[in-house]
Parts: structure tokens; sequence; C-alpha cells
């Protein structure tokens, strides 16, 4: 299996064009054709991906399966995986097929909607493999496309908007990116990642306008990255598309977006970031762990006021993706391994809840809050299952919410404990806000004349959430799972970074 | 005249001679009731020459005493001419009929403009590239006003040729003081007189000769012509204008810069820089506030013919291969997107409003998709194969030292890319209201969808021309 990583990547692509190629008409059987042949693609991409995990040597902190070919204009095609990609891999193709059940429902050019999630899985793999700059540049920026689509053709009323928000933010952070990128390979003579990985960019401080920039290239290229990955993230101050595209979104857009697409700005840290930039990295650090702790709380407080389900929970995700932050920016062993976690538990989870909030979404058509109450009366098992994932989300101790959370409060508290103060307090917040939101719509008198009717959840969408309640369940009680395999890599990863830091280093020239 | 100069310019007599007999055959044969047979007789000749010159011939030729030159270089762009020639006169037949322009003249006078621009890209001497130059010129012209009885086509044609004639000025004058100080106007005469001092009159001709030929490639500030003469002309020739002779004008400066004045890079790379620079930039935000389509596509054309001076401008072999990729991408994606725009109609008339794609995509899916991809190519977005067209000569710019240039074309980029969006926001997301109908023949959506497929495949290996082009480029680069 000298091309596993190709084969699964490639696997939704292929059936996208099959698909797109030999899939006639727009009457019932052509819709069911379309869901079943993607969800057959997807189940068969997990499985394959089965082998990925199965081959992979935890202890190696190398690159692994990797394919190198040349590929045009001197470009190479390069794919690998290590420690710290390959359960972003596994996560991808694990929540795809619930992804592609969860819009069994949908009814308007069901083809293309089809087509749009295939093809967004493919990049999003390719995302977390590419080993050279511009391959994953390639992936990174395609990955748009097919989400704008999704947004703006499937979304909600202000669909249109929100799919504007969403392209110009993540284009305009990327191409800062790509004028990085272009430095780099000035720099460096190189785009292969493994190289640049061992590439000392300079850090001579130098001025600009005036202005001594301390880590010199290092930090500016830090900055670039930085614009593209923050948005991606999102951390605050420029999460505000999120909860928009969030809205807008179809219930399935929002589970990809949430569980998968953010992700790619916490993998870009680590992949790039950190070990690329350690010392601008370290000059940065103190400003990025503090815009995470405001994000945790200040989004925390924003979630509190939100009457639509959706941007609550989008709130949340945003308070959520500042503990990986700050884990990933606390550089220590349990910082990065809670990062890695939480970003793991964090697709299962927001998933999770935003498919909640799609199973009462498509019997009421709303999102209000206020539109909703005891519904525990008529839907049990729905309730249950809400709760289990309300309770996650607020890190109860036995799901795998707890684990990333503490690992990362553990970690932080060791480089600054007044980060970590306030970042505690967004435990207590996130509490608030969650278990609020399930008061709201799930406890108390069914009154609602509309929900008198409501029915419980039916065969196909509990199927949907029983392997999220099971892994969940199982990270929270057995994290090891998880760390045993991230572990190797991410202790390299620190140890190289402490090693670039110099002991005198910036990090104490940025406090004169 | 000797077999071997016979030999070398065999394509373009050839194409003279069959010029000629068309004209006879035009004259005497019905006149416009044989149109269709030639529009189709032509093309058929150009791909037949397309594949002679690509398949037929190697090595390299000199002919008439170093006048014309045949190359890897020269022969790169005379397919790309050739064939894009052929695919837009295609596509143009079913247009040009139906709203009774189609005169015999039409593919005549193409012929004609090819064999000028097939002079100009083998010039081996300012002479023939003047020659080359003028009878390209003297035929676009006048099919820029083939649309007798329309104002506009007559207000293009005639703005067409007093600014044209305006840079064939600035170029003649620019090649006499290359003539005066170099003491000849052979290219290899005046690369063997460089060398110690550069005079400073042998400077101020080739900016002189630069800023002529950069009115024909429409590159910023010269560029004023292009979205009058875009919007005015029939849409048939406003696709011929995007394609071939941007090939030929571009190519002509690379021939230029490197065999005459390949000694000096430093005089002439600045130049062009700022041009790339300039077009870049301004392509992309004044085609912000467009409402007409072909407008539009002028502006477009500005900018990536900013993007094409990048490559030329990093002065290196690596720069030439990159800009003769970008011109056979950007001429693929002009052709598709003209096919898509020559069927834009409503109620029989053509239209050419950007507002009238609202909600295209709800009638006609696979047109829009297929314009989808063209979109995302033109921007230059991953994956699709634009996006490699930049990113060459970028990497190229990088790879000659000028970051800059690399970084203030990634930022351009963004910028254009907006528009681009735009028309992507119109056939998707738009009001719902009369969308216009796409009126295709067979030829065009065979070019259109065809050209889609290509954006998507071809980034596996380009098909093939990425050795093609650095053989071109080593040959003019040495």
């Amino acid at each position: 299996m000298d091309n596993l990583l190709s084969i699964i990547t490639f696997i939704p692509a292929v059936a996208a064009v099959i698909m797109a190629l030999f899939l006639r008409g727009d009457d019932a059987a052509a819709q069911q054709n379309a869901k079943w042949l993607a969800l057959l693609a997807t189940a068969a991409t997990f499985l394959v991906s089965l082998f990925l995990l199965a081959g992979f040597d935890p202890a190696n902190t190398g690159m692994q399966f990797v394919e190198e070919y040349d590929w045009i204009l001197g470009l190479q095609y390069k794919m690998g995986v290590d420690g710290i990609s390959v359960l972003f891999v596994m996560l991808t193709t694990f929540l795809m097929p619930i992804t592609i059940a969860s819009c069994w429902t949908v009814q308007t050019r069901v083809k293309e909607y089809m087509i749009a999630f295939l093809m967004l899985e493919t990049l999003m793999l390719g995302v977390f493999c590419a080993l050279d700059l511009v391959l994953f540049y390639l992936f990174f920026e395609a990955g748009l496309i097919p989400m704008f689509l999704i947004i703006g053709i499937w979304g909600g009323k202000e669909r249109i908007y929100a799919a504007f928000k969403f392209f110009l933010y993540t284009f305009l952070g990327s191409v800062l990116m790509l004028v990085a990128m272009i430095a780099m390979y000035w720099d460096a003579g190189t785009t292969d990642i493994p190289t640049l990985l061992t590439h000392n960019f300079t850090s001579e401080t130098f001025s600009l306008f005036g202005i001594p920039i301390i880590g010199g290239l290092q930090t500016m290229l830090f900055l670039a990255f930085f614009a593209s990955f923050a948005v991606k993230m999102p951390m605050w101050p420029v999460h505000t598309w999120l909860p928009d595209a969030h809205v807008q979104a179809p219930t399935a857009g929002s589970v990809v977006l949430a569980a998968i697409l953010l992700k790619m700005g916490g993998y870009g840290f680590l992949r790039f970031s950190l070990p690329m930039f350690p010392v601008g990295s370290d000059v940065m650090a103190p400003l990025v762990l503090w815009m995470s702790a405001i994000a945790i709380v200040y989004t925390s407080l924003v979630a509190l006021a939100q009457s639509d389900m959706k941007k609550l929970i989008a709130y949340s995700s945003v308070a959520h993706m500042g503990y990986v932050t700050m884990g990933i920016f606390a550089a220590n062993q349990q910082g990065i391994d809670g990062a890695i976690f939480q970003m793991i538990s964090h697709g299962f989870i927001s998933g999770a809840l935003f498919l909640c909030v799609g199973v009462i979404y498509d019997r009421m058509h709303t999102r209000e809050i206020d539109a909703y109450g005891g519904l525990v009366n008529k839907m049990p098992a729905y309730a249950m299952i809400f709760m289990f994932f309300t309770m996650a989300n607020v890190g109860l101790p036995g799901t795998s919410g707890f684990v990333g959370e503490f690992l990362v409060l553990v970690g932080i508290f060791q480089v600054n404990t007044w980060v970590a103060a306030v970042a505690t307090s967004g435990v207590i917040l996130s509490a608030a806000y969650a278990l609020w939101l399930y008061r709201r719509v799930v406890m108390g008198e069914l009154i609602k004349e509309a929900l008198k009717s409501i029915t419980d959840m039916t065969r196909r969408e509990k199927a949907i959430f029983a392997p999220l309640v099971v892994m969940t369940l199982l990270l929270g009680i057995y994290p090891a799972l998880v760390t045993d395999i991230i572990g190797p890599s991410v202790s390299a990863l620190v140890t190289d970074y402490q090693a670039a830091i110099p002991a005198s280093g910036a990090s104490q020239l940025a406090q004169q | 005249m000797t077999a071997v100069d016979f030999n070398t310019i065999l394509p373009e007599f050839l194409l003279a001679a069959f010029a000629l007999g068309a004209l006879m055959f035009g004259a005497y044969g019905g006149k416009d009731k044989t149109a269709a047979t030639l529009v189709w007789a032509t093309s058929g000749l150009f791909i037949a020459l397309a594949l002679f010159i690509g398949f037929g011939t190697t090595g390299e030729r000199m002919a008439f005493g170093g006048l014309f030159t045949d190359d890897p270089f020269a022969r790169f762009a005379k397919v790309i001419i050739l064939v894009s020639a052929a695919c837009v006169m295609l596509m143009s037949q079913d247009y040009m009929q139906r709203r009774d322009l189609l005169r015999f003249e039409f593919p005549i006078l193409v012929t004609l403009a090819v064999i000028g621009m097939m002079v100009m890209v083998s010039a081996g001497d300012l002479m023939t590239l003047y020659m080359g130059l003028e009878l390209q010129s003297l035929s676009l012209y006048v099919v820029a006003a083939m649309r007798r009885d329309s104002t506009k086509s007559s207000e293009a044609g005639l703005k067409y040729f007093v600014l044209g004639a305006l840079s064939s000025g600035l170029f003649l004058y620019g090649a006499s003081l290359a003539y005066g100080f170099a003491g000849t106007t052979q290219f290899a005469g005046i690369l063997s007189t460089l060398g110690g001092d550069t005079p400073a009159g042998l400077t101020i001709g080739l900016v002189f000769m630069l800023a002529a030929l950069a009115f024909k490639v429409s590159a910023a500030p010269f560029h004023m012509w292009t979205p009058d003469v875009y919007e005015g002309s029939p849409t048939p020739i406003t696709a011929f204008f995007a394609t071939a002779p941007k090939v030929a004008a571009m190519a002509l400066i690379a021939r230029l810069v490197h065999d005459a004045f390949g000694a000096i890079p430093g005089e002439w790379t600045q130049v062009l820089a700022a041009l790339a620079v300039v077009s870049m930039f301004l392509g992309g935000i004044a085609a912000i506030g467009q409402r007409d389509i072909k407008r539009l596509m002028a502006y477009s054309s500005i900018a990536h013919m900013g993007y094409a001076l990048v490559g030329l401008a990093s002065g290196t072999a690596e720069g030439v291969q990159a800009m003769l990729i970008y011109m056979a991408i950007y001429v693929t994606m002009n052709v598709g997107t003209f096919a898509f725009i020559l069927s834009m109609e409503r109620d029989g008339r053509p239209i050419t409003d950007i507002q009238s794609l609202n909600m295209f995509s709800k009638n006609e899916p696979l047109k829009a998709l297929a314009l989808l991809v063209l979109m995302f190519s033109l921007a230059g977005v991953p994956p699709m194969l634009g996006f490699f067209g930049k990113f060459y000569v970028l990497k190229a710019a990088v790879d000659a030292g000028m970051v800059w240039l690399a970084v203030a074309g990634a930022v351009a980029s963004v910028i254009g890319a907006f528009y681009y969006l735009r028309i992507v926001f119109f056939i998707y997301f738009g009001k719902d209201g009369e969308p216009a109908t796409s009126n295709m023949a067979p030829v065009q959506w065979v070019m259109m969808v065809g050209v889609a497929v290509i954006m998507v495949l071809g980034i596996v290996n380009l098909f093939g021309i990425e050795p093609v082009a650095a053989l071109a480029a080593e040959a003019l680069v040495r």
C-alpha cells in the first residue's frame, strides 16, 4: 500500500466525478442514488483509512506513508502523515459518513450537494496529508470553493451575505499566507515541508519604518501565517464570520465547518507556526495566550445572550477553540497534547450538537430558542442525547470534553498563571450557557401548541448519533487512545521548539 | 531566395497563398455565401499548419540572412496562435451567421493577421518585426470595424487605429534610435555591439519600443484603448483580440528583449516590472465597477498581461518559460469564456450585461458549472489551472530575486478575485429574475465545456507543455 494516503484522499473525489458524469435526472430515485453513492464512498474512505491507523507507528516521530512524485512546474506531489496529522485524517474520514447520513432529508439539488461534500472531503484530507507548501496551499484554498457553494446555495435566508463574508475573511487571510510562503521559498529555496521543518529561518532583529521587529523574519512569517490560521480557527477578534456562516449553513455544512474545517487552523499552527518559526512564536506567544483567554471569556458571555441555537453553539465553538490556541502556544507537552485532544473531541461534540439542532430544525424549521420548551415530554431519546452532548460540551469528567480542557489548563498553568486563571472561569461560563440552553429547549412543560405533534428521533437519526456517543465516551474514559498516538510526535516538537529558543532569548527581549 | 529560406517560411508562405486564393474565391464565388466554407477551410488549414509546425520541424534555422528565425520559441508561439485563432473562428461562425455578420473577408483578414503574428514571433530584425506588426495591426483595425452599420463598432475600429498608429510611430522612433546607435537593425548585430557602457540612445530606443509593444499587449498604462475596443467590436472579434494577438505581442517582447538586448537585462527588467505591477493592479481594481462582461474581460486581460510580464521581468529562461505557459493557459481560458459570452442572449439578441446572468445556474446547471470553473481559474483560485500559471510566474520572479514583484502579484490576485467571484455570485445566488438564455452552437459548447475540463485535468501534468515550453525558453535565452 504505497499510495495509501492518495487512495484515501481521492476516493471521495472519484465518487464525485462518477456522480457528476453518470447520475442523470432529478427524480426521487436519482436523489436516493446520489445519497447512497456518497454514503458508500465516504464509508469506504473510512474503512480504508483504518489501514492507515493500523499501520501507523506512533514511536516514529518522522513522516510516515510518504509518497513523493515529481509534478508539474518543478513542484513535488508529496504526502505523508505524522503523529500530529494522522488523527485529523481519521477524524475527517470518521465524521464524513455521519455528515452525509445527516443530510438524508435534503431535497434541493441533491446531486450537487453530495458532489460538493465529496470534493470537500478530498480537499480537507489533502490539507492534513500534504507535505509540500504549495500542495498544502492548494488544498487549503480549494476547500473554500465547495464550502462557499454549500453555504451560498443550500443555506438559510441570509446565506449570500454569510457566504461572501466567509469567503473574503478566509481568502484575505490566506493571501498573507501565500506571501509568507513566497518569502519562505526565497529564504530556504525549497517548498518541501520536512526540509522546512529543519530549516532555520533567520531571527535577526531588524527595523521596519523605524520599528524594531524582534525575531525578525520569523516574526513576520509568523504573523502572516497567523492571519490565515487565526481566521480559520477562528480566534477572537476575527471570529465574526463563523456565527454568520453557521447560522446560514445547512446542518451538514455546519457539522463539517465546526468539526473539521476549523481544525485546519489548529493543525496549521502545529505544522507551520510552532516548529518553523519558534522564535517568532515565542515572541508572539503572550499576545496569543491573552487573545485566547479573552476569546474564552468574551465569547462565552456572548453565547449567553444568543436567541438562536446555532449561533449559541457557534460562539461556544469559538470559546473552545480558544483553549486550543492556548494549549498550542503554551508549547509544552500537556498543552499541545490537550490542544490536539480538544480539537478531536470538539469534532465529535460540536458536530453532534449541530446535528441535535438539525434534528429539531427539520421538524419545526426554526432555530429560535424561544420557539421550543418541554421537548422532553415528547422526545425522551432526543432529550437524553442532547443532554449527553451538552454535558460533554461543558467538560464533564468522563467525556472527552473534560480531558482536552483539563490538559490545556494544566499546560497553561505552568506557563502563565494569570491566563490560566482567566481561562478557567470560562469553564463555569460554558456550563452556564450550555445548561441554560438545555433547560430552555428541553425541560419544563410542553405548552407551545406547535410542539404538540413533534415526534421523537427516527432510527436513522439515532444511528447517526451512536458512533459519536461511543467516541465521546471512549476518549473520555480512555484518553490514552489519542495521547499514545500523538505523544511521541508532540514531545519531539516540544523538544525542538525549546531548543530553538535562545536561552536569553526573544521572550526577554520582548518584555523590554 | 534559396531553398533553405523557402523551407523556413513555408508555413507563412502557404498561409499567404491561401489568403490570396481565398480572396479570389470569395470575390468571384458568390461573396458571403462562401463565408462559412471559408471559415471551416481556414480553421482546418490553421490546425494542419499547427500540427506541421509542432511536429514536423526541429532545430533552429535562419532565413534571409538572419531576418527571419525559426526556433522552438517561435514554433511554440505559432502553435498557440494558430490553434487559438482556429478555435475562435470556429466558435464565431454560428454567432456571425445568425446576426448576418459573416462576410467572406472575415476569415481572410484573420488569416492575414495570423501571418503577421507568425512573422512577429519569428522576427530576427527590427524591420521584419515592424512588417509583421503592421500586417497584424492593419488587419485587426479592419476586423474591429466589421459591423459597418454600427457606430460602436466603427468607433472601436477608429479608436484602435488611431492609438495603434501612435504606438507604431513610437516603435519606429525607438527603432530608428536603436539603428542610429547600434549601426544595424539585426537583433544579433545589436546584441554584439552591447558591452561596456550602453549608449543612452540605445536605452531610450529600447524604452520607446517597449512602450509601443506595451500598447499591443494592452499593458497599463498603455491600455486605454482596450475596454472601448473590446466593448465596441462584435463579440467574435473581441474573442480574437483577447487571444492570438496577445500571445504574438508578448512573444515579440520576449524576442526583442532577449535576442537584441539580452546582454543588458538591467535596462529592461525594471521597465517590464513596472508595467507588470501597474497592469496587475489597474486590471484588478478597474474591473470591479464594470457591468458589461466584455469590458470586464478587457480589464481582466490587462491584469493577465501584467502576470505574464512578471515572468518576462525576471529576465531568466525560467521566466520566459513561465510566460509561455501562462499565455497558453490564458488563451485557453479566454477561448472557453468567450465561447460562453458568444452564446449569451435574450430574445435572440446578444447581451453582455453581467446582471443578466442572475440565477443562470437554475436553467443551465452544466454550463453554470463550467463557467464557475472558468471564473475560478481566471481568478487563480487553486486547484484550477489558472492558479498554476500565476504560481509559476511568481516563482520565476522569486528565483530571480524579485520578491517584491511576487508579493505585489499575490496581493493583486486577491483584488482581482473579487470581480470573478461577482459573476459566480450572479449565476448561483442572484435574485430570481429572467435570466439570460444561452444559445450555444455545438462547437461553442465543446469549446466551453472542453476548456473547463482542461482547467481541472490540466493540473495532472499540464498536458505535457512544460518541457516544450522549457525547450522554447532555452532557445531564446542562452
